[in-house]
């Protein structure tokens, strides 16, 4: 529980710094603004990882489950996100 | 699950995770110029892959069996055959699809997570166990809302409106107090792992229940919200792993989808509450509204006529809607433009905020069609000029047009901002009939003095359009 309040004081800050920074996003890009942010949400990976790695045989299969789909979400958003942004050019 | 190694160990992780943190929000603050976008998302790609390395080197995975090692990697090649070839194949048009798609594994993954973590549990503290429930909860209510979403945008199973039936949000009250009582018991009793399967399951539920009643034109809105859900499913996933970098990672997610949530409700001067219980499906009108305002006023145009509206025009400016993304007119509209462009016509093109099923859809279609971005008008930056411009065209949009909008306080889209392509000098709309738009109500620009009708689908019509222009050179 004593690790409780640092990590709530991080999540705080995040949040903050969060809104500062995305409200500075034009519209133009909110498109990719969500992939993109998708795809660092599949962070979970870190945890899954961690999970199939346990001796419990339960926590291993939902850790893998975990895994597959957390990889899809982060791969596939900064791919997709990636193309994406390729197509924003300026014409001169 | 805390059977890190040695503190030099643990700490040299965690400043890793620190640097990948650092990535991630340069990488966004990169999303806030087209120009410094792509190195942006290679930050976050790369923070991502240290973040990745850095866990792999944790004692628990590295003193692993091989049997996990080979499980890892075989989760790892899966899921990453599977994201690339989603990403490399889905059409422009389908993003919000994507996108609804990727905050569903997200949000999923999340909840899996919690419930492996809670499983080998041995002291699980209480924090760890009232982050699992948030993560359970919200991590199964993104994962099924967003496939409804998904299945929505598709068209697949379930309808475009909204589903609303009478009772549902007393339902949807009674199932949320029922996954309540089941986080708390999961709390109360860890060991007992049926607890959380119920409210995985429960929340399942909610979260099919809430989206079904969004309709397909407020999907801006479901898909924002549930983006930030993936966002916060993950924070609180880091609140049981008591780990930095999901907690982060997770609120810099959860801010940004509350930031468009917010965007989109506002560009359609609705309140969430009011999107979420797909509550503009009661509009008031009727058959006979739509032909008083319609009757005998509509009049219908050829290709050759508006030709020569653009023949002699010195501005144009096209007004892309969902329209346009479905009969994937967005080549066409391109190769319009430049040819008009080539006759000497100021061309630009007006987002608005809503236009199309996600925040940007319209921007990235035309980015798509090699349209300079710098072309692509944001709705407060464009308003203002339509004064001076000769040929609005617009199409596939219809609500983000309407004037009642502005004029009448008794409409349900009231007070929402719109495109004002009413004050050009002529409006010509490409559409394929006079049906109404999402919110169910005629629109009063279609029977305008200054307005013609061009029916038709939306790419026909401008191929039919670019043959007109050039025959009339």
């Amino acid at each position: 529980m004593d690790a409780f309040i640092p990590l709530l004081t991080i999540f705080m800050l995040a949040v903050f710094v969060g809104f500062e920074i995305i409200t500075k996003v034009p519209p133009l890009l909110h498109t990719p603004l969500m992939s993109g942010s998708n795809a660092i949400s599949g962070i979970t990976i870190i945890g899954a990882l961690l999970s199939v790695a346990s001796p419990n045989r339960t926590t291993m299969i939902l850790g893998f489950l975990a895994l597959v789909i957390a990889t899809v979400n982060v791969v596939g958003g900064f791919l997709v996100t990636n193309r994406m942004l390729g197509m924003f050019r300026k014409k001169d | 699950m805390r059977a890190q190694g040695p503190p030099v160990d643990s700490v040299f992780i965690n400043l890793i995770y620190l640097a990948a943190s650092v990535l991630f929000i340069l990488g966004i603050r990169g999303l806030t110029h087209p120009r410094t976008a792509v190195r942006g998302n290679l930050m976050g790609a790369a923070g991502m892959l240290l973040a990745v390395v850095a866990t792999l080197l944790d004692r628990q995975i590295f003193g692993a069996a091989p049997q996990a090692l080979a499980m890892i990697l075989a989760g790892v090649a899966l899921g990453g055959a599977i994201g690339a070839t989603l990403a490399l194949r889905i059409a422009m048009t389908a993003m919000p699809e994507m996108v609804a798609l990727l905050n569903a594994f997200g949000g999923g993954a999340s909840a899996l997570v919690a419930g492996a973590v809670l499983v080998s549990a041995s002291e699980p503290s209480a924090q760890m166990t009232v982050a699992t429930v948030f993560s359970g909860l919200i991590g199964s209510v993104t994962f099924w809302g967003s496939l409804v979403a998904f299945d929505k945008l598709r068209g697949l199973l379930l309808p475009d409106a909204p589903v609303v039936f009478p009772g549902q949000q007393l339902l949807n009250g009674a199932i949320g107090l029922v996954a309540l009582g089941l986080g708390v018991m999961v709390v109360a009793e860890p060991g007992t792992i049926a607890f959380y399967g119920g409210l995985v399951a429960v929340a399942s539920v909610l979260g099919i229940l809430l989206t079904i009643s969004i309709g397909g034109a407020d999907m801006p809105v479901a898909i924002a919200l549930l983006n930030s859900y993936s966002g916060l499913a993950a924070a609180s996933t880091g609140f049981v792993l008591d780990n930095n970098i999901l907690i982060i990672t997770g609120s810099l997610v959860g801010a940004s989808g509350i930031i468009l949530t917010r965007i989109m409700c506002k560009a359609m001067n609705r309140s969430l509450i009011n999107v979420l219980v797909g509550a503009i499906a009661e509009g008031t009108s009727s058959k006979s509204d739509a032909d008083a305002v319609y009757a005998g006023r509509v009049k219908s145009t050829s290709a050759e006529e508006v030709a020569m509206l653009f023949d002699g025009a010195r501005r144009a400016v096209i007004v892309p809607g969902y329209g346009l993304a479905v009969s994937q007119a967005q080549h066409q509209v391109r190769d319009l433009a430049n040819l008009l462009e080539s006759r000497g016509v100021e061309v630009e093109y007006a987002i608005h905020p809503v236009a199309g099923r996600m925040p940007g859809h319209m921007n990235v279609l035309m980015a798509e069609a090699d349209v300079d971005y710098d072309k692509l008008k944001e709705m407060d930056a464009i308003n203002p000029s339509f004064e001076q411009t000769d040929v609005s065209l617009v199409i596939g949009a219809n609500d983000i047009v309407n004037p009642d909008a502005r004029t009448d306080p008794a409409s349900p889209i009231a007070g929402m901002p719109i495109l004002n392509v009413d004050q050009s000098r002529t409006v010509v709309v490409i559409k394929r009939s006079l049906s109404p738009g999402f919110a169910g109500i005629p629109n009063p620009l279609f029977a305008a003095d200054n307005t013609l009708m061009f029916f038709g689908d939306g790419k026909q019509a401008v191929l039919d359009l670019i043959a007109a222009v050039k025959d009339a050179a």
